[in-house]
């Protein structure tokens, strides 16, 4: 039990608290709320992150989902005036039916993990996740897609200006 | 207490997962279903670091890379998408945009 195992507990009890708390507030059902965990459970993940040596992936996973992302997820919030979530009438089919696709996920991966005998022991990891290896790699193998993620962005932006505007046609 | 292996990073991915699922499934607000979507991608993003991490292979990192920057243009999409919809219905309610439906 090293300090790196304390700290996985930690990280990975306050990522799977605040998830559940985006998805299940038992004292809020304003989306501003879960916004704000969505947040919480970014950040802790960056630091899950950090301990698999993922340090530029950490970087990134801030910037981008806790700034970008999540202050996209704000802005449109605000733009709409969202009233709290009221509570309706849940139809018993549905409940029954989200309830048994969601057991039967986790039924899945139980067995999934059980099957593959991991091991408590797992090999020693072989490289550290420097940022080095990761741009080169970036920058040889993985070129092309990496060009074609820079036309997806382009893309993106287009579709997004074309379905804001106000007469859609 | 034990050591922290790959197998207990894949639990915590797998119970995120989960947790997203039952957001898209349970909750009515679109936009909460939108942060229930971003829940799962992160769940499987920290099982890819988690495996490139313990099979020594950089492949994975790159991937999940890849997953951050398409998952920031699709909520970039998929809340302008929203807002459209919000303009012409008033409304984000899942319930209340079942024109489709027979």
């Amino acid at each position: 039990m090293t300090t790196q195992d304390v700290f996985f507990y930690v990280f990975s009890l306050l990522t799977l608290v605040c998830g559940a708390l985006v998805v299940l507030n038992p004292f809020s059902r304003n989306p501003v709320t879960s916004a704000m965990f969505l947040v919480l459970t970014i950040v802790s993940m960056a630091g899950l992150f950090v301990l698999l040596h993922a340090f530029f992936l950490a970087a990134v996973q801030i910037l981008v989902y806790a700034g970008a992302v999540m202050v996209l997820f704000l802005f449109v919030i605000m733009l709409l005036d969202i009233k709290e979530e009221q509570r309706r009438r849940i139809k018993t089919f549905g409940l029954v039916a989200g309830g048994a696709s969601v057991a039967a996920i986790v039924g899945i991966f139980a067995y999934s993990l059980f099957q593959s005998k991991l091991g408590p022991a797992s090999p020693a990891p072989l490289v550290a996740g420097a940022t080095r290896p990761l741009g080169e790699l970036l920058f040889s193998r993985y070129l092309l897609p990496f060009e074609m993620l820079s036309i997806l962005l382009l893309v993106a932006m287009v579709g997004v200006i074309l379905l804001s505007k106000k007469d859609l046609k | 207490m034990m050591r922290a292996g790959l197998e207990h990073y894949l639990v915590v991915s797998f119970l995120l997962f989960s947790l997203g699922l039952l957001g898209v499934v349970a909750r009515r607000n679109l936009l909460v279903v939108y942060m229930s979507l971003e829940l799962m991608l992160n769940a499987a993003n920290l099982a890819l670091v988690a495996m490139s991490r313990f099979n020594g292979n950089l492949d994975g990192q790159v991937l999940v890379f890849f997953i951050i920057t398409v998952a920031a243009a699709e909520v970039a999409v998929g809340l302008a998408l929203i807002v459209a919809l919000y303009r012409r219905r008033q409304s984000a309610h899942v319930e209340d945009l079942a024109s489709l439906k027979l």
